[in-house]
């Protein structure tokens, strides 16, 4: 009898697994792009420098949801009110930012300052040598982490049930509190989780050991 | 501004919530760091079945967010009608939950080992188990530090998440003190200070530990 | 030396029928050996004979795929039970290899403990000896190896010479009646392999029972009762050095000494 009601949920919980993706790619936009930003504003140094690590600093010593609250309920004295949504993305966005500035800032760190000058020695300009030289070598140290933040921040995302966002632990815990069923709903809940999270994982792992196969071979060179 | 005043008199309350906080952090860590030495040992002694099963659950426990976790060990729970206090759902949960990943560390520590290390201790009449307990994992602390110390801090973090089964830690108390005050703002910011100043010294241990074994590595 | 009695001792070590593969690769191949209480065996041949993978199994760090290693009339990794064969737990094997010291290519002493450290932890951690028990001939051994002096240092202040000393030390701790080396001076700088091989020649003469994979035909000549040759996983030849290097019947035996020879002199040759 209890799966007759699965039957008659699965398509909500498919649903709200939907606007699960959704915030997770929003958020993940949001923190990548703004991660770069202060990476970059990080390495440039002075004041703006020193700026860019208190705000990483800070964001990572706080917890998620304790921001995620600040944005959602301790906004609105300041006249800013944020749908759950929206809160949410801004919230994990900011978040993720922190964390992210400091994978690109180590990709950027590990390209060896001699291929730099070796670069400039060869005439090539700041733009090229970004483009040519140190991205090449950067992408293989930042993908796997920047990989394994997403699925962190696909867990994540089921903070905001906690403000009502629409997604998948939200619709879980309706569900479970209206047919007194935590066990079944909080069970099936995890399991959507885990089919969402594990082949990102294991495309994850397979990023890493190809990365790490190709720096045996460039080093061996 | 009056309401500055009476976050500073809701301060201390927050405080003294900021106790549990820490209990549950700590009952978390020693519960998952146990999990992860025993099941990493267990691992390396090469016995296929219980690899595998060690395997599924390091990924089954890391693809699913520790709120459903939560939720499952304190509302799905009473189901069968064990019901656990709040305090001891968190502890359980983010231990397990953090035994899955200090698993993978301590594994990842172990395998930083050179199997020569193994050998010679093996030679010298040692059982696999006690090579490891003797020789291989005091090794592996140097490397697994780091990891440990990092993942303190996240769990530090994380135990805000118990204020959705009601655990009377700092989150809580902050949700429930705004919901009496209306005075959002304030006391989160407060709460996010807290738990700032919760996690400086395990920053201060961990970039030690990180100093260190960049310094000795050969 | 020579035995006294008619009868022959059984062999302390007894290789019967060993082979190893690894996949698909055959590395030792039916191989026969037997070392008698006090004899000292040298172990040559070019890389990839199977000298190592033999040694190995011989301490049961390989597990080889059909025949067996006694050693001192005990099978090493099977026992006897009702009469059939049962692999042997790992409590067992450790057991019997409290009897064997194995000193290895690349030392693999214990990085986070002193040298004194290193020699004491067989006897205290395996045969459960107090410290006070276990120091004195911890340190009676590190002065026979000649680091009395390096007792407190880490590994890593210690030269490879200095650390194989120590490992030598180390094993010796667990008083083994026998030795196994493997290529215990291939990872050095040629001016420290003197060392090594002298503290190796002290053993010799104190009549230890030594199974000696090595690289260093001179040595072999001088200390080695006896002289194994392997190639392609196969005990081509065997005997009395002075009969197997100066006479060699077999052409591989005589190609491959060529080869260790002109490696000699190139090697003194080109030294500055």
């Amino acid at each position: 009898m209890t799966w007759d009601i699965f039957y008659t949920s699965l398509p909500e919980l498919l649903l709200a697994a939907g606007g699960t993706l959704r915030m997770t790619a929003f958020a993940f936009v949001v923190a990548a792009v703004l991660g770069l930003v202060i990476a970059i504003l990080r390495l440039s140094g002075g004041i703006v420098g020193r700026i860019a690590f208190l705000y990483i600093e800070l964001i990572r010593g706080i917890p998620a949801l304790v921001l995620l609250f600040l944005i959602y309920f301790g906004l609105v004295p300041l006249g800013i009110v944020l749908g759950g949504f929206v809160a949410a993305v801004v919230a994990l966005g900011l978040n993720g930012a922190a964390y992210l500035a400091e994978v690109y800032r180590a990709g950027i760190q590990a390209v060896d300052s001699g291929q730099h000058e070796a670069a400039q020695m060869l005439g090539m300009r700041r733009g090229q040598i970004m483009r040519d030289i140190t991205l090449p070598q950067a992408v293989p140290i930042v993908l796997p982490p920047m990989a394994n933040y997403l699925v962190s921040l696909l867990k994540d995302t089921s903070l905001a049930s906690l403000i009502a966002a629409p997604e998948l632990m939200l619709r879980s815990r309706d569900l479970a509190g209206t047919y007194y069923l935590p066990m079944e709903y909080y069970l099936l809940a995890g399991v959507m989780y885990l089919i969402m999270a594990w082949p990102m994982m294991h495309g994850v792992r397979k990023m890493e050991r190809y990365f790490a196969r190709g720096r045996l071979q460039g080093s061996r060179a | 501004m009056s309401g500055w005043l009476t976050t500073w008199e809701l301060l201390p309350l927050l405080l003294f919530a900021a106790i549990t906080t820490v209990e549950i952090t700590f009952g978390g860590f020693i519960v998952a760091a146990l999990i992860g030495l025993v099941l990493a040992t267990l691992q390396r002694l090469d016995w296929r079945p219980l690899r595998i099963i060690i395997a599924i659950y390091v990924d089954v426990f890391r693809a699913v967010p520790v709120l459903t976790q939560l939720f499952i060990v304190y509302f799905g729970l009473t189901e069968f009608g064990i019901r656990l206090n709040p305090l001891s759902a968190a502890i359980i949960c983010f231990g397990i939950n953090g035994g899955a990943y200090l698993t993978e560390v301590f594994r990842s520590g172990i395998e930083s080992v050179h199997q020569g290390q193994m050998e010679a201790a093996q030679m010298l009449g040692m059982t696999r188990l006690a090579a490891l307990r003797i020789v291989i994992l005091p090794q592996a602390m140097r490397v697994v530090l780091p990891p440990l110390g990092n993942f303190a801090i996240g769990l530090l973090k994380d135990t805000a998440l118990a204020s959705a089964v009601a655990a009377p830690e700092l989150m809580f108390r902050a949700r429930s003190l705004v919901d009496k005050t209306f005075l959002a703002t304030q006391i989160f910011l407060a709460t996010a200070a807290i738990y700032l100043v919760l996690s400086i010294p395990l920053g201060y241990l961990t970039r030690r530990a990180e100093a260190r074994v960049s310094r000795g590595r050969r | 030396m020579s035995g006294t009695g008619d009868v022959a001792p059984t062999p302390l070590v007894e290789v019967v029928g060993l082979t190893k593969r690894f996949g698909e690769i055959e590395v030792v191949k039916d191989v026969d050996l037997a070392v008698r209480m006090g004899e000292k065996v040298a172990i040559i041949g070019p890389s990839g004979s199977g000298k190592t993978t033999l040694l190995r199994c011989v301490a049961h760090l390989e597990k080889p795929t059909s025949g067996h290693v006694a050693i001192g009339g005990e099978r090493i990794g099977a026992r006897l039970v009702d009469g059939r064969w049962r692999e042997m737990s790992d409590r067992e094997i450790a057991h019997v290899r409290t009897g064997i010291g194995m000193v290895f290519q690349r030392f693999n002493l214990f990085p986070h403990l002193t040298a004194l450290e290193n020699v004491m932890l067989g006897p205290t951690r395996v045969l459960k000896q107090s410290r006070a028990e276990a120091e004195p001939l911890a340190r009676e051994l590190l002065r026979k190896v000649g680091l009395a002096h390096k007792a407190g240092d880490y590994p890593e202040r210690l030269s490879g010479g200095q650390q194989q000393r120590v490992a030598i030390a180390r094993s010796l701790a667990m008083r083994p009646r026998l030795m196994l080396f493997d290529e215990a001076t291939s990872a050095l700088d040629p001016e420290l392999i003197g060392e090594v091989l002298n503290v190796m020649r002290g053993l010799a003469r104190d009549g230890m029972t030594m199974l000696i994979v090595t690289h260093e035909m001179q040595f072999a000549e001088d200390v080695a009762d006896r002289v194994v040759f392997m190639d392609h996983g196969r005990i081509v030849d065997e005997g009395p050095p002075h009969e197997l290097f100066r006479s060699p019947s077999h052409p591989r035996i005589q190609a491959f000494l060529r080869a260790v020879v002109d490696r000699e002199v190139m090697n003194e040759t080109s030294a500055p």
